[in-house]
């Protein structure tokens, strides 16, 4: 299975993809630029990602937590998820995701 | 300038490794003093995830980021660790005698026999949102806190977010401010229900005003803030704004550990695995931020590389004592530390 993530500065990559995983977890594994610093507990928005509309359907819809905690990234958008609620599944092989403003490791920090 | 506090351990970090670090160097009779650039204890524990359950703390099958950190202050009180919030070390430098001086942005200063990196992920910082040229107006127009109301009198504020801080500064601000409006992207908010209830109330009388939205330009020159373009789903208009204060949450930033003379290796520090020393002698690191080979970030990794720390640095604080390793169920003596609070 694949994923297909276009980076924050355009570039699109194909990554493997394993059953289960987070996608936040396998763009992080896969050596792309993705802050993500909680780790995936749902408390940073730091793995926020555009999700291609045709695909928006085929997702677990997100919980409150999730929808709350999307106010702390920018540039927030109807088809903006975070990557760490999104478990990796047959039905998505293929998701075309971008990487939202903001994600990258060290470009989020004021002062 | 204010008094150097004399210490023989100087801890970078009141995260979950930081506070362990205060009981097992209290063990062997070093005291402590801690600073953290958050206003409380627990560093990530407390800031992102306060009530989510860790499962993989030994012999705790759940506990939540404040619970443990409830339980780590819990146990290291005997040892009477002084604690300095709200401040970050700027400065460390090591002296011809082998100790350091380290002072804040605070302007506290310490004299260590040494010193423990054990700053996890970083110092948590204001996120910046992308707005182009925002740099330029950071201090001037644009601030991530506010430190006197008088800054914002008689000015055209904008608030940006959804959280406590964003509903609580509307309120403060909105006698002060010539005007204040709340950006937010949905009309709904994360802070006290009081507090959102007491905005809606001054936004029907005209007092403040929300818009749905995001901040997409500033405009204005020499970092003093003139207007800026607010973009909704629907429209784009330009705001007369002279202040914003955006509120986003924080996030972690390596910070000035960079510039205190350690080797580095993609923002982590180097350590032996047998005293978690770094580069230069009598400065440890302990916890997420340090790296060797096989490291795990896991909180019970710091833990246990905060006991053999402690070891090492026992030789450096005590020269030539002889060190008896001893164990608390058998101990007298480190029973009657434990019981000393």
């Amino acid at each position: 299975m694949q994923i297909h993530v276009t980076d924050q500065k355009g570039i699109r990559h194909s990554l493997e993809a394993l059953e289960g995983f987070r996608l936040m977890e396998i763009i992080r594994d896969w050596g792309l630029d993705v802050k993500a610093e909680c780790g995936g507990a749902c408390a940073c928005a730091t793995c926020h990602v555009y999700v291609e509309p045709d695909w928006t359907g085929k997702l677990y819809e997100a919980q409150d937590e999730e929808i709350d905690m999307l106010d702390n990234a920018f540039a927030v958008e109807d088809n903006s998820r975070l990557s760490c609620q999104l478990l990796m599944s047959e039905d998505l092989d293929g998701i075309e995701l971008t990487l939202a403003p903001g994600t990258q490791k060290d470009d989020a920090a004021a002062a | 300038m204010s008094e150097v506090i004399d210490t023989d351990i100087l801890i970078v970090g009141a995260g979950p490794v930081g506070l362990f670090a205060v009981f097992e160097l209290g063990l062997l009779d070093m005291r402590a003093h801690v600073v953290d650039i958050l206003d409380r204890p627990g560093g990530q524990c407390a800031e992102l995830y306060p009530e989510k359950p860790i499962y993989d703390i030994p012999g705790l099958p759940e506990v939540t980021g404040q619970e443990l950190t409830d339980n780590l202050l819990k146990q290291i009180a005997p040892f009477k660790p002084q604690f300095h919030y709200s401040q970050m070390v700027t400065a460390l430098a090591k002296r011809d005698d082998g100790f350091f001086d380290v002072e804040t942005d605070a302007g506290t200063r310490f004299n260590a026999k040494v010193v423990i990196v054990a700053a996890g992920g970083g110092s948590f910082q204001p996120k910046r949102p992308p707005v182009p040229q925002i740099q330029d107006y950071e201090g001037k127009s644009v601030f991530y806190s506010v430190r006197q109301i008088e800054a914002f009198r008689n000015e055209d504020v904008v608030i940006v977010g959804g959280g406590d801080s964003a509903l609580d500064w509307t309120l403060a601000l909105q006698p002060a401010a010539r005007s204040v409006t709340l950006v937010h992207r949905r009309a709904e908010f994360r802070a006290a229900d009081a507090t959102v209830n007491r905005m809606w109330e001054l936004e029907k009388a005209d007092m403040v005003r929300f818009k749905l939205g995001q901040v997409t330009q500033l405009n204005g020159t020499d970092g003093a803030l003139e207007s800026l373009v607010l973009k909704s789903k629907e429209s784009e208009e330009t705001l007369p704004a002279t202040r914003l204060l955006p509120f986003f949450g924080l996030t972690m930033k390596l910070g000035p550990v960079a510039e205190w003379g350690l080797n580095l290796n993609e923002n982590l520090i180097p350590v032996d695995t047998e005293k978690f020393e770094t580069s230069v002698p009598g400065i440890f690191s302990i916890g997420d931020i340090n790296t060797y080979p096989g490291k795990l970030k896991l909180i019970l990794s710091g833990f246990h590389e905060a006991a053999l720390m402690a070891h090492a640095a026992k030789k450096i604080v005590s020269p030539g004592e002889r060190v008896v390793f001893q164990y608390t169920t058998s101990s007298t003596s480190l029973q009657k530390k434990l019981k000393a609070a």
